[in-house]
């Protein structure tokens, strides 16, 4: 296998898994939970390697596996107690467990070729040549192995238990009077990311891995209501993040994580700014819309009170409106024939008068107007 | 001891760091913006990476203004995604945090493979490298130290009503926008001045441990900046310390853990908040409830049987609460021990100062059926189990004017004799 087809293979294996897992993630609020997990596995992966004395990949994931559930079980004693927020409790356990782990390491391995910054920032550049021998036989890059079988568990979990996963994310107390129990579909995730996160890090890197279980479900997030749709997209847009990435690299001769990551951000800008059901553009058009129209509906209820033909002036000066919002607003309703010129001002048209009608802002004006007498 | 020049310089700098870091953090803790540190550290890395690109120099100015900068923007734009899109703040920290930081290593890489050549050492800037620490880094330091310091207390007023209550704040008229912004402004400035000494990762630690630890000791906030402070710049001292001693003993990690054992005794000892006193209280409170319920337990049978002097039998007691052996056991223990009861082979019997003691339980337990069906008109099948709790929590006094209330009743809704109040 060539060496830019592994890189491609289990790139995309991690941003498919991170994806799965990091929907959940991000639909329950719980998208730092993953950032500190990635973190806090360096000492489960120091101490297997001080207890084993190789890299093998089994001990390094058990070890790092478990420090992933320590650290949710920290963060949710911290939290029970009461005495610490849920965001305090995220900052203050990964960064005691990272350092454990930094010091496991310079103290003890640091003569070794664990390298830190290999392990932290990633080098997925080498996972071609990392490779597993079982008995003798070369069976191909490790990273491939490790990544495919946690994609592997991932997405049977979620397709076994998508129905589960799914009520207890959107509403856990419904999910937990249906006899689904919240609290262990919530450690079964907990540990699914934990597994997830252990898989990609020493192939790709802590930072690589929150890019991926962070930001390609928040894109989805912004791309569409329905779960099953954010899965598939969350997924697409980190495989397309990690191959997309992968030419930035070799373009500029750069970091290969990092691309990723960039191209992940470079497509949640986009999301946000361009979704048609919530990007930033689609608001701003529909703010201006309703906007438009309010004023509009407005002035045609003054016009209706008002009688025959108030001066353009007139409405400038009781509305406060700068000139060109009020002509604007006067151009559309003239386009739409519900005012005419009358005299030296305008006057509602009976189609006017029928269009504010059926709006119900007549209706509304009248019960906002104090009683008389 | 002796230390070197290096030795000096890391313990200066952690000193004042720490003493920073606690008293932004303190702030940051209390607004629930904790993990807003960790995002602004990652983000600053395209900052000073974008600013050598620039000047070719590794300068500690523009550096600096190039991690501020993109500090800056990086909180920005977490606080406009989460104001003007549905993306949680949880999600929009996540992104700015990996994606600030992934340009941050393309441009690493980048810088790294130019022609100038390895020696911009940048990544050890970022990476936390105290012993790196220069005297130039230090004077860079106090300087912006003090201007953090002089900010926080002459905004002082402002930021406690900021980290309390911000929407009285805006009532009040103050301009509590522009006051988040100047808050994150001065954290920008700790976390970039933090990066040097323990590294993108770590920044987060020095912020909120330090200020949950002191929070545990205290509910005032200017006690609660101080203490933090305090803790920061101690961890600050001792891992400087640990580390000019130990060889190969990374400095940030060790002021993280040594705050990190602060923080953990702070929740576990901490006087009202401490976690052991809690669990000391909910024993005792448990202890007393168990006692109380033998007690009742004894005094209704020898009610029902009308025969206060029989022995009751182990099996028999254990029947009533559904109990095994170990927990009667164990809950008669303080009965005996306090003459309440006395034992006889396998079996109790109260005596009467037990007796005594037992009815005022039964006492709270049956005036607590009266007042429930009297004046809140529930049926007297729905009285019980609330009894059953209140029968452990009501007083003396207000038993007392319960009973006044009531008109001195006789017996409980299921007619059953309330014992009269005693004088011991």
């Amino acid at each position: 296998m060539s060496p830019t087809l592994v890189i491609l293979l289990v790139a995309s294996l991690v941003a498919a898994s991170c994806a799965l897992v990091g929907t959940f993630l991000v639909l329950r609020k719980m998208a730092l939970l993953g950032d500190a997990i990635s973190h806090a596995v360096l000492p489960g992966i120091a101490i297997a390697f001080l207890v084993t004395g190789d890299r093998a990949a089994l001990p390094m994931l058990l070890g790092a596996g478990a420090l992933g559930l320590i650290t949710v079980l920290l963060v949710e004693l911290f939290n029970r107690s009461r005495r610490l927020r849920e965001d305090a409790s995220i900052g203050v356990v990964f960064p005691a467990l990272f350092s454990l782990g930094v010091i496991l390491i310079s103290r003890y391995a640091a003569q070794v070729d664990l390298d830190l910054d290999c392990v932290l920032y990633g080098e997925i550049a080498y996972t071609p040549w990392d490779t597993l021998t079982w008995g003798g036989t070369v069976l191909g890059p490790k990273a491939l192995w490790v990544n495919g079988a946690v994609l592997l568990v991932d997405l049977l979990a979620v397709l076994l238990l998508y129905k589960e996963f799914k009520l207890s994310t959107f509403d856990p107390g419904i999910a937990a009077a249906l006899g689904f129990s919240p609290v262990l579909l919530h450690y079964l995730l907990m540990s699914l990311v934990s597994v997830t996160v252990v898989g990609a890090f020493e192939s790709v890197g802590a930072i690589l891995v929150v890019a991926m279980l962070v930001v390609p479900p928040a894109t989805a997030y912004l791309l569409t209501e329905r779960l099953g749709r954010m899965l598939v997209l969350a997924v697409t847009l980190g495989v397309a993040s990690a191959v997309g990435g992968y030419g930035f690299a070799r373009w500029l001769d750069c970091s290969i994580a990092g691309a990723m990551a960039s191209t992940a951000g470079l497509f949640f800008v986009a999301a946000l700014l361009f979704s048609p059901g919530h990007g930033l553009l689609a608001h701003l058009v529909i703010m201006r819309r309703m906007s438009g129209r309010l004023s509009g509906e407005l002035l045609l209820l003054h016009l209706q009170k008002g009688g025959e033909g108030l001066p353009i002036s007139t409405l400038e000066r009781r509305f406060g409106w700068p000139r060109r919002r009020l002509e604007r607003v006067l151009a559309r309703l003239r386009r739409e024939d519900w005012i005419e010129r009358h005299g030296e001002g305008v006057r509602l048209t009976a189609s006017g008068a029928q269009a504010l009608e059926s709006s119900g802002r007549v209706e509304l004006a009248h019960r906002l107007e104090p009683t008389a007498g | 001891m002796e230390l070197s020049f290096t030795a000096r310089n890391v313990l200066l700098g952690a000193t004042m760091l720490g003493a920073l870091g606690g008293t932004l953090g303190s702030f940051a803790l209390l607004r629930r913006q904790s993990l807003l540190g960790d995002a602004l550290a990652h983000a600053a890395l395209p900052g000073v990476c974008l600013a050598f690109l620039l000047t070719g120099a590794k300068n500690p100015l523009p550096l600096f203004l190039g991690a501020l900068a993109a500090g800056l923007l990086g909180s920005l734009l977490i606080l406009a995604t989460v104001r003007f899109s549905r993306i949680k703040e949880d999600s929009a920290i996540g992104i700015v945090l990996s994606v600030f930081f992934g340009i941050g290593i393309v441009l690493l890489t980048y810088i790294q493979k130019l022609p100038t050549g390895n020696q911009s050492g940048l990544d050890k800037y970022l990476f936390g490298q105290a012993a790196t620490l220069v005297a130039e880094d230090l004077k860079v330091m106090a300087v912006l130290g003090a201007v953090v310091i002089a900010a926080v207390l002459l905004f002082y007023k402002e930021l406690k009503l900021l980290a309390f209550d911000s929407a009285f704040g805006s009532s009040l008229g103050l301009p509590m926008c522009r006051l988040e912004i100047l808050l994150t402004l001065l954290l920008v400035i700790v976390v970039v001045v933090g990066l040097q000494t323990v590294g993108v990762v770590l920044i987060v630690a020095t912020l909120i441990t330090p200020a949950a630890a002191a929070r545990q000791w205290t509910d005032r906030l200017g006690a609660m900046v101080l203490l933090s402070a305090g803790i920061g710049a101690a961890a600050g001292v001792a891992g400087s310390l640990a580390s000019a001693s130990v060889p190969r003993l990374p400095t940030g990690p060790v002021i993280v853990v040594v705050s990190s054992g602060v923080l953990i005794l702070s929740l576990l000892f901490a006087p009202h908040r401490g976690l052991l006193w809690g669990l000391l209280r909910e024993r005792r409170v448990a202890d007393r409830i168990r006692r109380e319920n033998l007690l009742k337990d004894l005094y209704l049978q020898g009610e029902r049987r009308e025969d206060w002097d029989s022995f009751l039998s182990w099996p028999l007691l254990m029947g009533v609460r559904g109990q095994t052996a170990g927990e009667l056991k164990s809950s008669a223990r303080p009965l005996l021990r306090e003459d309440l009861a006395e034992r006889s082979g396998d079996s109790l019997r109260l005596t009467s100062e037990g007796r005594r003691q037992a009815e005022g339980v039964v006492r709270k337990h049956r005036l607590w059926e009266v007042y429930l069906t009297r004046r809140l008109e529930l049926p007297s099948d729905h009285v019980h189990r609330d009894a059953e709790a209140m029968e452990h929590t009501l007083t003396e006094e207000t038993v007392a004017q319960l009973e006044d209330m009531l008109g001195y009743p006789e017996v409980d809704p299921h007619g059953r004799r309330i014992p009269a109040r005693r004088t011991a």
